[in-house]
């Protein structure tokens, strides 16, 4: 099946005064529509940078070299009105700060509209009954209050599950989740991970599911790349990084993961056995 | 939203008590007696203590300290700022009053040209950062900022209304006399806001909501526009509110360099002249513009951003 998004030997450096800082050097890997590839890698090891360069969303300051194609079209070298119009459109992005990603001084309502009008020829109704349409699917109660608020006015799970939704309502071939999770408490995140599983059944759509939380990859990737100081690590299938990891940076990952659920058990435990003799 | 309007308000009222006192402890500081010195200003060939006594008497600087500064107050809150010492025929309010209309079209025109070059020339900085256009300009607003307005004005009346002859260089009357002394003052407050824009702008561009308006595909000027240069233009209204007052007061020099007929010009001639209650009253009347015009842009910023606007 043909890639949906395809990088090969993607490097990505900083251009300074004195010399040339790389950041990426030289990744590659690819998504097939359905599947969901999950980026894993602590801050810093490039999982963002990858996409962004890829996207056409890093500064002039950045250097970006190798191919990123999509659907076979490559990206790199596209101009910018090019790579506006695949933003937003066929290409949905969910960013990790909800509370700061949208303007404060608009309503949520305006945003939504101007980011429809940006890729359709939609008049003013059915803009707003595709916003509101696009809050019920997301699960947001009173929509028609939600289109009226400011973004401080709504608390970061519904603005992440209104990133959701936008990104989605574009019916994109690619959606790229940059941390959608780090910045929301862990009941909401339960919540934001079981939309991007029902966004996967239902639409079909390929995903990029960037996170340094290995349970949150875990949830919803079929194979998993790990990227460590920009340079891949470690690829396979979520059981395979499991059991044969193969680099110390992912074992150490896994290790960690496992303490915490070894610890999250015995508390669980501890606390029934607690409990028990006071039923 | 209104109690926050009306607490404002009631803050302002102490403060403008306290410039007005400020403002009146001035006369009584003059080491000279004020009543001596309205003497001789009126060119009075011999000053006895009777005629001391008896222009005090009119003047009514025989009462109590506290006394003259409530007589005072409330006469400034009926409009009566006293009379002039150079001509008690004169009272200061109509002094003022005359030559306010000058200052206001003076303060009006710079302002004016503040915002017509230094928004778009702060914008096109910011969007084309480190390229020719901001060098340049970057350049000219380095050196502008070290240029005092009277040298300017002095290097202006020599270069465009001597050499060239194409505008007057003093007086007032038209449009014409209007440019060169509302260019002189506008000039340093053209360079600070097209600096504040520009570094507003570059801070706001690398917020995540800029990042976000890419990632959903918005056009390019619509992110500038509507969002970058919105969001910049929010944190510069209170320091635009501010200058309106310090236009007002700052024309005091360019007004002598230029010979232009406004309250800078009658406050260097009643300095002059010791003519102190003009002088109380045009520093009491700057005070005040202070205070009027930084709290209607604080409640100006309040109702324009959101998060700062509190439903009542």
């Amino acid at each position: 099946m043909k890639p949906v998004l395809e990088l090969n030997q993607l490097c990505v450096s900083l251009k300074g005064r004195k010399k040339t800082k790389d950041l990426v050097k030289g990744i590659s890997f690819s998504v097939a529509p359905g599947e969901c590839l999950g980026i894993l890698g602590e801050s810093g090891s490039g999982k963002s940078m990858t996409m962004k360069a890829a996207m056409g969303l890093l500064d002039k300051n950045f250097q970006v070299s190798g191919s990123a194609k999509f659907q076979g079209d490559e990206l790199l070298g596209k101009n910018a009105e090019e790579l506006r119009k695949l933003r937003g459109g066929k290409v949905g992005m969910v960013l990790q700060n909800p509370m700061t990603s949208f303007d404060p001084l608009y309503r949520i309502g305006n945003q939504i509209s101007e980011t429809y009008a940006a890729h359709n020829q939609w008049d003013n109704e059915e803009v707003r009954e595709r916003s509101i349409n696009m809050l019920l699917k997301m699960q947001i109660r009173n929509p028609e209050e939600v289109l009226e608020k400011y973004p401080h006015q709504l608390s970061g799970g519904m603005l992440q599950r209104i990133m959701i939704g936008l990104a989605t309502s574009m019916t994109p071939e690619l959606l790229i989740a940059d941390e959608p999770t780090t910045a929301i408490d862990a009941i909401t995140q339960f919540e934001i991970l079981n939309e991007f599983l029902r966004i996967k059944e239902e639409h079909k759509v390929a995903m990029i599911f960037i996170s340094h939380d290995l349970n949150a990859i875990s949830r919803v990737a079929d194979r998993i790349v790990v990227l460590n100081q920009g340079v891949v690590v470690d690829q396979g299938e979520f059981c395979h990084i499991m059991h044969q990891a193969k680099d110390p940076y992912t074992r150490l990952l896994i290790e960690k993961r496992r303490d915490v659920m070894r610890k999250y058990r015995k508390a669980l435990e501890g606390e029934v056995s607690h409990c028990a003799p006071a039923r | 939203m209104r109690r926050y309007i009306i607490r404002r308000i009631l803050l302002a009222i102490p403060l403008l008590l306290a410039i007005s006192f400020v403002c009146f402890m001035f006369i009584n500081l003059i080491p000279s007696n004020p009543a001596e010195v309205a003497l001789r200003v009126q060119q009075m060939p011999v000053i006895t203590d009777a005629a001391i006594a008896e222009m005090e008497e009119m003047l009514g600087l025989n009462k109590p300290f506290l006394v003259r500064y409530f007589d005072w107050v409330i006469g400034c809150l009926q409009g009566d700022f006293g009379i002039s010492y150079v001509n008690p025929a004169r009272t200061v309010a109509g002094e003022i009053l005359r030559s306010l209309p000058a200052t206001l079209e003076l303060a009006g025109a710079s302002f004016v040209i503040v915002l017509v070059l230094s928004i778009p020339i702060g914008f096109l900085c910011a969007v084309y950062k480190d390229g020719w256009f901001d060098r340049i300009m970057r350049g000219t607003v380095f050196v502008s900022t070290a240029m005092p307005p009277y040298w300017v004005g002095l290097l202006l009346m020599w270069g465009i209304g001597v050499k060239l002859g194409w505008l007057p260089t003093n007086g007032s009357g038209s449009w014409r006399h209007l440019i060169l002394p509302a260019f002189t003052v506008a000039l340093s407050y053209i360079s600070t806001y097209i600096r504040l824009i520009r570094n507003n702008m570059l801070e706001n561009m690398k917020q995540d909501y800029v990042l976000y308006a890419n990632v959903r595909g918005l056009p390019q000027k619509a992110i500038w526009v509507k969002h970058v240069l919105k969001n910049s233009m929010h944190t510069c209204i209170v320091a635009m509110g501010m200058s309106i007052p310090q236009l007002i007061s700052g024309t005091i020099v360019v007004e002598n360099v230029f010979s232009w007929p406004g309250l800078g010009t009658l406050c260097i001639s009643s300095i002059f002249n010791r003519d102190y209650p003009v002088i109380q009253t045009y520093v009491l009347l700057i005070g005040v513009l202070f205070v009027v015009f930084n709290l209607l842009f604080d409640i100006l910023q309040t109702v324009s951003d959101p998060r700062l606007r509190k439903e009542d």
